[in-house]
Formats: structure tokens, sequence, C-alpha cells
């Protein structure tokens, strides 16, 4: 069998962690072949080993039989090989011809010949079926689109070998299938593909093979038609994964948090949350399911202190908490796991152990009359790190340093360390891989099974219908039906979420 | 070269600067018909030969590691401070005003209430521009510029009208007031090295330790990281900008208070900027904005500048030379991404 692609025996060590150790990948032409690996498991090491970021300590790469040696991306461009980034390296007021030129300008008398390029780029988008329109410019197409001007950038520089970094993690449901036959189409024209992902589903529907790295470690490669998501969840994480949730029916008591006729304006002063009723009672998992930007966020804002409240009452534990200050209502017994973890989440540029007190560093242990207690600050990352298994080389590692998954696990045992009596946890598991998702979903029910309250916002129905007791549909700033998760469908909840009447059980068209 | 990366980066990428801005220096002496040798010797000698010449290199650090420290404070919480200039004046006004209007106070009082009349001074006049930050989002570079030109004028108007002595300065502060030492200037063959030193240096560690031990250093740190994690977190966003303002403003009007009470012990009718605010950017940019690598660095700059005096006398090449010297310094210091450039291109080829 011929490799277009052999990586042999790769080794990369970076300070005090090796990311890939003896992995091998070898992708035949033509076929999809998926690189499988949880959050930090060294996937985008060694595609930047392959694409001439990283040099290897150990192995060695083979392109179409030939020992190459990959010192920078340049050369990798010119072996054919092509990476579509996760995020996108486009100039926003360019153009798609623009971008797609950009540092390969044809030039005719010594000026840019941009009609010819723009020729040449609607050529191959017809050739792939990319339907994209040179002309447009950058800033008014959709990310789908986005995503197809950096795939013809590389088609256009030449590549042969495409590598896709998590490409659907930007997509929307009708994009990713939009995306997949343009995968098969590319393959179909004598591409070969390596997919970079943790999403088994997507694996399942268009690769070929499968290579499955764990640690840094490769485990192996199989074939896809031979295996099935259970194989290749448990390959990635090393143990059995459960994809449904092991809980027992809620027992919910006393209300912990009551809004009631909540109203709360954005930015531009239009009142996204409208007059809005919810309750979350203590030992019951609450799920917001609803479109983006149906005021999902400015409520979770408003709830936690960071935007004031136009009208209405927030109130914890009978205690009328609207419009406190951040600190007050972090004090009073809310926790928070932010949608945006890099923005609120984290202070990046801070040490693990450092984050870790974000909210308590003023208290007791951990500093005393204004004099922070390192010992003491970093006792306690250490032990948090050790119980919600947050994979750093050290408390004293950047946060910046760690993988998604592992900046999610500390945000999360930050949060729930602190004990709080109402949980609000906002798309907990974006962007993580099966892994993490499960020990994330087994915190929230241990939580509730504490006696402690839940709110969960997601935009994922598989989630809200997985995690939650009860489920709230968000509609234009309004919760518009109240159901429960063994009670309802994917289906009814779409319509609802696209703002349909709740008809009774069985009447759902 | 794996020295310049990661966290030996911080000392790395500054000495390898100090040895490109000599280099660089001694091809434009070559150029100018000046021999690069003779010239460094001369330098070096002006720097190290005698306790004269030491007494006056830690006599000229000592204000610039305060306005050192003014700079990387402010930096450090995410603020660019390019008032320190003009909070210096201010603070350096301040401290001969004490020292002229107060008497009969022991020295041990009266030294204090001046520096902190500075330091006080240095920090109201900052925090105008923390405010306008703080409160309306006015950027502080523009304010900080333009209140260097409002202290500047202030300052003159000041001592014309209310403290002028023949000379177009103030008159000589109390005694009692005084940084001067005819101790520390016998035992430097008659320097002007003063006290203020100490202060300087006490200044450093009082930086250090409140950034990095206290809450305070925690919260405007955080701020100056990540202000939306910050505002998460419970922390008061604007208190922070407008504190690290005014605590950087403090350290501009102390170093104020080290030419008022120390080297010179009054105030001239200033013509233009003293430059020593402006150089703290530099002394900040090239000790990292960290309290040691500002006193290292002040140490560099003060040395090169009393050097360059022995310099144009023995090698009689310009001083300005060293002008030159200094600014390649702070260019390769700002271009470290070409230095690593360099470093990673010799690393993959094993020569460039």
């Amino acid at each position: 069998m011929e490799y277009v692609i052999e990586m042999r025996n790769i080794r990369k060590e970076f300070p005090g962690i090796v990311a890939n150790d003896n992995i091998t990948l070898q992708l035949r032409k033509g076929e999809i072949h998926a690189l499988l690996g949880e959050n930090g498991a060294g996937k985008s090491t060694l595609m930047n080993v392959l694409f001439g970021l990283y040099q290897p300590e150990k192995g060695e790469i083979h392109v179409r039989g030939k020992k190459v040696n990959i010192t920078d991306p340049n050369v990798a461009n010119e072996l054919g090989i092509g990476m579509v980034h996760q995020h996108f390296m486009l100039v926003e007021k360019f153009t798609v011809t623009e971008n797609i030129i950009l540092g390969n300008e044809p030039t005719a008398k010594g000026q840019v010949d941009v009609k010819k390029a723009a020729k040449d780029v609607e050529a191959i988008s017809k050739q792939y079926g990319l339907s994209v329109d040179p002309n447009a410019k950058i800033e008014d197409i959709s990310v789908g689109m986005q995503q197809r001007v950096e795939i013809l950038k590389t088609l256009y520089r030449g590549a042969d070998i495409l590598i896709f970094d998590e490409p659907t993690a930007v997509l929307t449901p009708q994009e990713i299938k939009e995306l997949i036959t343009i995968m098969k189409k590319l393959i179909s024209e004598g591409k070969s593909i390596i997919l970079i992902t943790h999403k088994l589903k997507e694996i399942m529907e268009v690769s070929d093979r499968c290579t499955v790295i764990r640690r840094g470690v490769g485990i192996g490669t199989v074939n896809v038609a031979e295996t099935n998501q259970d194989e290749l969840a448990s390959m990635m994480v090393g143990r059995e994964v459960n994809f449904s949730i092991q809980k027992t029916p809620s027992n919910p008591s006393n209300e912990t948090l009551e809004i009631s006729s909540l109203v709360v304006e954005d930015a531009r002063k239009v009142p996204v949350v409208n007059g809005m009723n919810l309750s979350v009672r203590s030992g019951e998992i609450v799920g917001i399911a609803g479109v983006d930007g149906n005021g999902q966020s400015e409520l979770i804002e408003a709830i936690t202190g960071l935007r004031k409240a136009k009208s209405g009452s927030i109130k914890l534990n009978g205690k009328d908490v609207t419009n406190w200050k951040p600190r007050r209502v972090t004090e009073s017994g809310i926790g928070h796991i932010p949608q945006d973890r890099h923005k609120h989440g984290l202070v990046l540029d801070f040490s693990i152990g450092e984050n870790m007190v974000l909210q308590t560093y003023y208290k007791r242990p951990f500093s005393r009359n204004g004099i922070l207690n390192f010992s003491s600050i970093m006792d306690k990352a250490k032990s948090l790190i050790k119980e919600y298994d947050v994979r750093t080389p050290s408390e004293m590692t950047p946060a910046r340093a760690l993988s998604g998954g592992n900046q999610q696990k500390a945000i999360i045992a930050r949060e729930i360390d602190r004990s709080p009596n109402l949980l609000i946890a906002a798309q907990p598991t974006r962007g993580l891989d099966v892994g993490a998702i499960e020990f994330i979903h087994a915190k929230l029910v241990e939580e509730r099974d504490k006696g402690k309250a839940v709110l969960l916002i997601s935009f994922e129905l598989e989630e809200i219908m997985n995690v939650s007791d009860r489920i709230a549909v968000i509609y234009e700033g309004k919760i518009v039906a109240i159901v429960r998760p063994e009670e309802t469908t994917e289906q009814e909840l779409g319509l609802l979420m696209a703002g349909a009447k709740r008809k009774k059980a069985g009447e759902t068209t | 070269m794996k020295l310049l990366k990661g966290k030996w980066a911080s000392i790395t990428v500054p000495l390898l600067s100090v040895a490109l801005g000599l280099l660089v220096g001694g091809v434009i002496m070559l150029v100018s018909g000046y021999n690069p040798i003779v010239a460094y010797a001369a330098l070096f000698n002006g720097i190290f030969s005698n306790t004269y010449v030491i007494g006056e290199t830690i006599r000229q650090m000592t204000p610039l590691i305060l306005s050192g420290l003014a700079v990387a404070f402010a930096f450090r919480t995410g603020l660019f401070n390019i008032g320190v200039e003009g909070q210096l004046l201010v603070g350096w006004l301040a401290s001969v005003y004490v020292g002229l209007q107060f008497e009969g106070l022991s020295p041990i009082v009266h030294i204090p209430l001046a520096i902190i009349a500075a330091a006080l001074a240095g920090a109201i006049w900052a925090f105008v521009p923390g405010f306008l930050k703080a409160k309306y989002q006015v950027h502080e570079v523009i304010t900080t510029i333009m209140m260097n030109y409002v202290a500047l004028h202030v300052v003159n108007a000041i001592i014309r009208t209310y403290l002028l002595a023949p000379g177009e300065r103030t008159d000589q502060i109390n005694a009692s007031a005084s940084l001067q030492s005819p101790f520390l200037e016998s035992i430097t063959d008659f320097s002007r090295l003063h006290y203020g030193f100490v202060v300087a240096i006490i200044g450093a560690i009082i930086m250090w330790f409140l950034l990095w031990k206290t809450t305070t250093g925690y919260e405007l740190r955080s701020v100056g990281f990540n202000k939306y994690a910050s505002e998460y977190a419970g922390i008061n966003v604007q208190r922070n900008i407008v504190l690290s303002m005014v605590i950087s403003g403090a350290f501009a009007g102390a170093a104020g208070a080290m030419e008022g009470l120390g080297t010179y012990g009054y105030m001239t009718v200033m013509a233009d900027f003293t430059g020593v605010g402006f150089d703290g950017i530099a002394v900040a940019l090239l000790g990292a904005n960290g309290a040691l690598g500002v006193v290292l660095a002040s140490a560099l700059f003060g040395g090169l500048k009393i050097g360059a005096l022995n310099m144009q006398s023995v090698a009689q090449v310009p001083t300005q030379l060293v002008e030159i010297v200094i600014a390649m310094i702070i260019f390769f210091v700002a271009s470290s991404y070409l230095i690593h450039w360099i470093s990673n291109r010799v690393s993959k080829r094993g020569k460039i």
C-alpha cells in the first residue's frame, strides 16, 4: 500500500511534558483519515510537526515515499500539504480572492493581477463544488463560507494533502452537512485528508480510517467500517465511556433561585430579557434550552451582577439579590461556570494556582491583613488539581498553557469547591471531548444530589435532554414552556425554541 | 538558544540587546572616524575608575529607578503612564516646598514628610488621567502626555510667582529636609551622591512586595491581564485602574523628591522637561517591568550617561553617541521578536 504521508515514531517534547511519544500516522492516497484524541492529547502538536511548525526530537516523515525534512511551513506547502486552521487566518476587509492570493500574488506588469486570480479562484471553486463568490468581502460572508475560503486557499496553492483542524467546531448543523459533502468531493478529485477531531459521530460518518492518540501516545489505527463509537471512545479515553448519564430521579425541595418579571437590556438598550419568570429549586437541574441570542447571556449576567436588571427581581434563598455587585452575589452563594472561559473564567496569564482563588484570594487562609499566603494558595490548588484531575505540569503553570478541557476542569473545580447553593453552568462542555464531558456532567449531577440548585444553559439539545430534570425553553427573553425531558423530544424542543406554542403531548407536528 | 525562550527570556533578551546596542554603537563610531575600543575603554573607566564616578553613577541612577518603577507599576496593571515626567516635576516642587516651609523639624520627620508630599503630589497628578480612564474610558496615553505640559507650566508659574529667588530658581531647602550627605560626598571624592539611593531601593522593594505579596497586587495584576475575568471575580476594575495610576504617580513624585532634596536642594524654572520621566519608560522596558530589573537597568543607563562624559573628554567621542547606544538597546529590546527570529534560524540551521 502506498502512503502519501507516513509519520513514523514521532516524538516531540516540550519542557516538562512529552506531547507526542512514538506516534505513527499513515495516510493513504484518497482517504479521509481521522486523528482522534482528547483535548490536549497531542493532535495539534503532531499536525504542527507535519506542517513544519515544530521539529520532532525523534521519528521520520515520508511524503509520497520519500523521506523529507519539513523545517518550516513553506516546505510543507511545497510538498503539497495544506492546513485548514480552526481559527481562520483571513483579513476581514479583503475580498475572498485577495485573501487567497495573499503572500502568493500573481502579477502582471508589476501590478497584482486580481482579475486573473479571481478567475482562477472561481474555477477551483467550481471544480470542487465550493460555490464561493471570489469578490465577496470576508466580513460579509458566513463562518461556513469563510471556512471554504480557507479550503480554497490551500487548493489554490496546489495542496493535495489537506489537514482539517477541528473543522466543525464553529459550524451550524447545516454547514456541517455541507462540509461533509465538500470533503467527499475533494476525495473524489484525488485529494487526501487528515481530519483532526474529537467528535465521534463525524468520524463514523466521513472517515475511512482513524488513528487514536491518548496522552501523547499513539494507541493505534482502525478501519472505521469495522468499529463503532463506543470502541473509539474507549480507545480515546482509555476506559469505557458512558454516553448516557447515570442519575436518579430528582428530589427537589425549597426554591433556591426565584426570578420574577425580570427585564434586562443589552448594550443597545433592547430588552433582551423581557419579563422572565423562572424558579430553580435545590436538588434539581434546570436546563435552559434556546437558540443563541434569546437572552441567555444577559440572564446569567443579571443573576451574577455583571449586568444591571432594568426591572423585576432575582431572589436567592428568599433574599432579594437584584443588582447586587458581583462579589456580594458570589459571597451569597452563587457559583458560575461562565460561557467564555477565556474572557471571564480565567486570567490566562495567572498561574493555575492563582486562578483557583480568583474569588477567594482576599479571605483566610489565602491571605491575612492584605498579605497573600502563597503556600496555602498553592496547597489549595494542588488538592483541587488532584481531585478534579486537571492535567497540568504544576500548579505554577500559567492557565494559558493548558488545554481547553483542563482549563474548564480548573474552573469547575474552583466553582464547585466554593460549595455554592446555586451553580450556574453556561455551556460547560463546549469544545470538550467525551471524557471531559462525561466528567463535567457527572459533577453537575453530583452537586444536585448534594441538594444544590443547578441552572444549565446550553445550545446543545442532547446535553439539555440528558442532564436536566426540568427544561425551560427560552424564546425572545421569556420562558415559553417548561417541560420534563422524559415527556418531550428534541423535535418538540426545536419547535418550542423557534417560538411555536406547545400542544398537548402527541399533537406536535 | 533555549535561553531566549521561556523564563530566561526576561534576562537574556536585555543582555543580548545591550551587547548588540554596544556593537552597533561601535560600528557607528568606526564609520564616524572614532576608535570604538578607545572610546569604550574611556566609557568603562568613566563608570568604574574612581569613587567619584561611582558616586555620580549611583546618584544618576536614583531618580531613574523611581521613574522606572512608576512606569513598570502602571504597566503591570495594563496602563501606559507616559506622564511620569509631569508627576516627577510636581513631586519635585512639592518636596522643595515642604523643604522650604517647615523649619526646626528633625530630619527624621522632615525628610519623610517632604518625600511623602512629593509622592502625594505625583499621585494627585496621576489621579486625573486614572479617573478619566476609569470613568470615561479616555485613553491614558493622551491624558498623561497632556498632563506633562500642564505640570511643566504650572510648576514654573508657581516658582515664579511664589518661590522665586535670584537665578530663576527657588531658595535652597532647609538642611533638615536635605538628603545630601557630607559623609557620602567625602567617601566618593566629593561627588553629589546622597541618601536618595536608599529611598529608591526601598521603593523597589515596596513595588515588588505590593505587586506580588499583597491582595492589592493580586487585584492590580488581575485587572491588568484580564478586566473581564476580574469583574467576574468581583474585583472593582475602575477602582484598581485609578489605584494603579495613583501608586505609579507616587513613585514618579518620589523620583522628583530625589532631585529636589538630594541632587540639587532647590528647583529651577524649567525651560524643558528633565527627561528622567521619559527615560523611566526605557528603564522599565529594559528591566522587563520587574523591580530588580528596573534597578539593574537604571544602573546601566546611569552608568552609560556618566561614563559618556569621560568618553568625551578622553576619546573626544561626543556624548550623543551614548544616546545612540541607549536608543539601540531599547530598539533591540523592543524588537525582541527579531531576536527570537534570528535565534530560531540559528537553532534550525546551526548557523545564520
